[in-house]
């Protein structure tokens, strides 16, 4: 049963991923983003880590996909690119040398580490629940950086309002 | 048979060669973000997989903040995108290789 998941939720993720990267269209290749964000919630669900499931899924499949869909609807850029189009002969060659290189590394290495791995993966602690472990660890280890995401995010809203609200002519500000 | 560790850190080490093979040949700048995601989730699948191996939370801690840090760089790389697609429309990455305006 794990195994069937296992492979269905990697099936998504990786057809996903193939759709991000070959579909021409910008909004299409932001529907095989969702597939793969999916599939990595199933991932998530069937090791137990049921929050970061439910976060993945509001958090990246729902606001930060909304948001790239807005963003194409806004600009415009929906048509499709032609992905014939080489503009350096040797670029996509050498991207899938690099990109088969780094996968065969880290393949070499996580097998080779394999065996420090137990076959049998501990479960969570009984009777402390998943989300609970969770708050325990973020609201005391990671207080600190816990407050710190609140003045990241404050300062990724208000740059981006800066970066892009329009300014009128005439009103003295350098653009 | 139940997957083990060992699996899902291949998965995310394919996920993670997608992603940078993606963001190497797309020229969209949009597309290239989507891959960045790609990569971020890779990475966030094999920190849940030890977390679990370790049976240790803090490797689920990480995954929170990483999408923390995902969510604020999104909205401030499209607001840049933004702020350059309405000066040039159908500007590829290609285009942008000068600073001035």
């Amino acid at each position: 049963m794990e195994l069937v998941v296992f492979v269905l939720a990697s099936l998504m993720v990786l057809a996903g991923a193939v759709g991000v990267i070959a579909y021409r269209n910008p909004v299409h290749a932001a529907l095989g983003l969702v597939l793969t964000l999916f599939g990595v919630a199933v991932h998530f669900v069937a090791m137990e880590a049921h929050f970061l499931a439910a976060v993945q899924v509001i958090v990246y499949a729902g606001a930060i996909v909304v948001l790239f869909l807005f963003v194409i609807m806004l600009l415009g850029v929906d048509r499709s690119e032609d992905l014939s189009i080489e503009p350096f002969r040797i670029q996509r060659p050498a991207a899938a040398v690099i990109s088969l290189g780094v996968i065969g590394l880290i393949v070499a290495a996580v097998v080779r580490a394999a065996g420090t791995l137990s076959d049998d993966p501990g479960t969570a602690a009984p009777g402390d629940s998943n989300i609970r472990a969770l708050a325990r660890n973020l609201f005391s280890d990671h207080v600190l950086a816990f407050e710190l995401t609140s003045v990241l995010l404050i300062v990724a809203v208000v740059g981006t309002v800066i970066l892009t609200r329009r300014v009128r002519r005439g009103e003295g500000d350098v653009r | 048979m139940s997957p083990t560790t060992t699996w899902y850190l291949v998965l995310a080490a394919v996920l993670f060669g997608l992603g940078s093979f993606g963001l190497m040949i797309r020229r969209n700048p949009l597309v290239m973000f989507m891959c960045i995601e790609l990569m971020l989730n890779a990475v966030n699948l094999s920190f849940v997989a030890l977390a679990r191996e370790f049976t240790d939370i803090d490797g689920q801690t990480a995954v929170f903040f990483v999408m923390v840090v995902a969510a604020a760089e999104v909205v401030v790389g499209l607001g840049i995108i933004i702020s350059i697609m309405r000066r040039r429309p159908g500007a590829t990455v290609d285009d942008l290789a000068e600073l001035r305006g």
